[in-house]
């Protein structure tokens, strides 16, 4: 499961140094061969001299195991690891701006109640749609929801969280 | 205490005895601290990339960290090429750098440059200092990460109110480095691994690169290699880690290694890496490279497992440590017929070069390795006279041989030789240079002649970018393109401006008799200019990308195409 590659590229978590230049550090290792990075996530942990980043890219299966090393050769890396959907859990975070008249709302209602999202903001244009899960299920929501009108759409990025007592 | 005087206490406490300088305003109140410290001798350079080559060749040859002080702005960038080069080929360096005060950081000031950006792929780590404070943990950082596992250039930018303003002055050796961990010792598992795959090996051979000469490996390569009867090749960095004059040596690999190395990398069947990488001027067509034979990585970087080669076993670890942890489980390999194979390789298919048709730099390397009974520290520039010299001048120590291999730096061999001389003032130093990379740092001389060094200065000189101008002729039709040197100045009138001796070199009857008044000369730096000829060759060549089993091993004939290299460089 470690070589194969979630529903969206490979995804690394990483324990790092909370300080300046860290993250330029760790885009540079990517993008010095030429790896697209889908999503970023960076945030201080629990313990704010570290931060915690999720990585997701799209990348070939061997040189998953090269950039893991390069990152790790990093002063500022604590830790580097990816993380296979059995050993870890992800959420992503989502907003949606759809635009909709007042006569069509109970298409979106029904649509928001059956990925149990939520109404975050209402106007007579537009309704702006909340609602965490895992990439697949945002995915599914995001087609729904084009079909009746998506004006913006603003996703957090993928979380993730080693299971039981394994560290991220 | 300033941070200035902070500053320089803790280049006190690391031992440093020169500061490879030059002064601007951003870096002005750590050069007055230096004013009271008469122990960290400055050497003002003449330009910032000559100092970080210094540093260079100084810790090449001491195995001390090389130590710049350099101002912001272009002061700072003008270290881009050394910090590369030292990032390259693993050399312990710490490079200050002025930088404007706090305020103005990110707001175009004067000679404000956003360095910490701007060196950032070229540097193992980097500081940007905002607090007096912490400079003592981040000078303790800075020489800790550039001197330990595999060593490198670390770059500290240093705020001018940061370096003035009043602190606390907190000396320890504590560091906070969380995520830096170099592996010292070998898994017993891997060990047990590694026994077992030499001892089944009839065609072994050893492949050992700088990392060994880091570790200090080289009493434990010779143990191991003379207890398996091992043949032991070294890479360009790695000569020294293994003497060349010892019956097992096959000498250099790769590119330009040579016949009989790499006839040995083709056939053997088990190659085991010591502190080396498998550049892509060992490899040549990874695809092709020892592909039946087990290979062994040994190397302190765990990055450098599977980046080009992919080993049936890899141990990360220190060289010295993991070699002194094998040694007791192996024994001696049933090679016999395999050393025989090596030896008739080596008599048929010997370094050689045309004896006529002029001087060749081959001849005068070959009698300068014979004058100097290979005792030399030589250093080089980089091109068909670095080859050359890699060829023909036999390295049989550690630290005896600084050139720029990975980053290839043109300029590196006359600085290199001036850092390598300061820190080892009672060897002979002699800076092996073509006539392209000489002038690029050639205002150094200045330096060399102020402190008297010693150094000979042979310039080969063929008045051609002469290894562009050889791939020109073999790869690209002889159209040659942007490599006539013309305009080449006299180098012996250029030293005598300097106060320097200089000799001319023209012809082959007189190589003994100049190399000799040079290496006798020792009031200070002399210059040999070699006129040699202009269109030679260095041979054998491997074309960039191609297999090694697909080695020239001498000149073809000039009606012979040869396809263009599919490698690089």
């Amino acid at each position: 499961m470690k070589d194969t590659p979630n529903e969206k590229g490979f995804s690394v978590s990483l324990f790092v140094n909370n300080k300046p230049g860290v993250l330029v550090r760790i885009a540079q290792t990517f993008a010095r061969r030429g790896y697209n990075i889908d999503s970023l996530v960076v945030s201080s942990a629990h313990d704010s001299r570290y931060s915690r980043i999720t990585v997701v890219f799209q990348g070939d299966h061997e040189n998953v195991d090269q950039i893991l090393r390069q990152l790790n050769k990093l002063i500022d890396v604590v830790h580097a690891v990816q993380h296979g959907t059995d050993t870890s859990v992800d959420r992503e975070m989502t907003l949606f701006k759809v635009g909709v008249k007042p006569d069509k709302r109970a298409e979106v209602f029904q649509i928001i109640d059956v990925f149990r999202a939520k109404t975050v903001d209402i106007t007579d244009e537009s309704i702006i749609v909340e609602t965490t899960g895992s990439s697949n299920k945002i995915d599914a929501l995001e087609r729904m929801l084009s079909s009746i009108g998506l004006l913006e759409m603003v996703r957090s990025g993928k979380l993730m969280m080693a299971r039981g007592l394994d560290p991220t | 205490m300033n941070g200035s005087q902070i500053i320089v206490e803790a280049l006190r406490r690391h031992g440093v005895e020169y500061l490879f300088g030059y002064p601007g305003g951003a870096c002005m109140p750590i050069f007055d601290a230096l004013v009271d410290a008469p122990e960290i001798k400055i050497i003002l350079v003449r330009h910032e990339q000559g100092g970080t080559h210094m540093a260079d060749g100084y810790a090449r040859a001491t195995g001390k960290p090389g130590v710049v002080l350099v101002t912001s702005g272009p002061g700072a960038t003008n270290t881009v090429t050394g910090l590369l080069t030292a990032l390259m080929d693993s050399v312990p360096m710490v490079v200050l750098t002025g930088q404007t005060i706090t305020p103005n950081l990110g707001k175009d000031a004067f000679q404000e440059a956003d360095v910490f950006g701007v060196t950032m792929p070229v540097v193992k780590h980097s500081y940007l200092v905002r607090e007096a404070n912490d400079l003592p943990r981040i000078l303790n950082e800075a020489f800790h990460l550039a001197t330990s596992g595999r060593p490198g250039p670390v770059l500290v930018d240093l705020p001018k109110d940061v370096a003035s303003n009043e602190c606390e002055t907190d000396f320890t050796d504590e560091f906070h480095l969380p995520g830096y961990a170099p592996p010292a010792r070998g898994s017993a598992d891997d060990l047990e691994k590694a026994a077992q795959l030499i001892s089944s090996s009839r065609k072994p051979l050893l492949y050992v690169g700088a990392g060994a000469i880091i570790s200090q490996a080289s009493r434990q390569v010779i143990g191991f290699a003379e207890k398996l009867q091992a043949p032991v090749t070294t890479t360009l960095l790695g000569k020294g880690a293994f003497p060349e004059n010892h019956p097992l040596s096959v000498g250099m690999l790769g590119m330009h290694g040579t016949a009989y190395a790499n006839k040995t990398v083709v056939d053997c069947d088990l190659i085991m890496a010591i502190g080396a990488r498998w550049d892509d001027r060992i490899t040549g067509k990874v695809s092709e490279f020892c592909k039946d034979a087990i290979k062994i990585h040994i190397d302190i970087d765990p990055a450098e497992f599977g980046k080009i080669i992919d080993p049936d076993l890899s141990i990360a670890g220190d060289a010295k440590l993991i070699l002194e942890d094998l040694m007791p489980l192996v024994d001696k390999l049933d090679s016999q017929s395999w050393l025989k194979q090596i030896d008739r390789w080596k008599n048929k298919y010997p370094l050689k070069f045309p004896k006529r048709g002029g001087l060749r730099a081959q001849q005068i390397l070959k009698e300068l390795d014979r004058l100097t009974e290979s005792q030399a520290i030589i250093t080089t520039d980089v091109g068909q006279h670095q080859m050359w010299t890699a060829q023909f001048c036999k390295t049989n120590e550690e630290r005896k041989w600084l050139s720029s291999g990975g980053a290839g730096t043109m300029g590196y061999g006359l600085p290199s030789a001036i850092g390598a001389q300061l820190g080892r003032p009672n060897d002979l130093v002699i800076a092996v240079v073509g006539d392209g990379g000489f002038q690029m740092t050639m205002p150094e001389l200045a330096t060399a002649a102020i402190h008297k060094l010693p150094i000979k200065v042979l310039i080969i000189n063929n008045k051609y970018l002469g290894m562009v101008r050889q791939w020109q002729q073999l790869f690209f039709d002889n159209r040659e393109s942007g490599v006539d040197m013309m305009g080449n100045p006299d180098f012996v009138k250029i030293g005598e401006a300097y106060g320097i001796k200089g000799f001319h070199l023209r012809r082959t009857g007189d190589i003994t008799k100049v190399l000799q008044k040079a290496l006798d000369y020792n009031e200070g730096p002399c210059i040999i200019e070699a006129e040699v000829v202009k269109s030679d060759n260095v041979f054998p060549m491997i074309p960039a990308g191609a297999a090694v089993s697909e080695m020239i091993i001498e000149e073809p004939p000039s009606d012979k195409k040869l396809a263009k290299p599919v490698g690089s460089t």
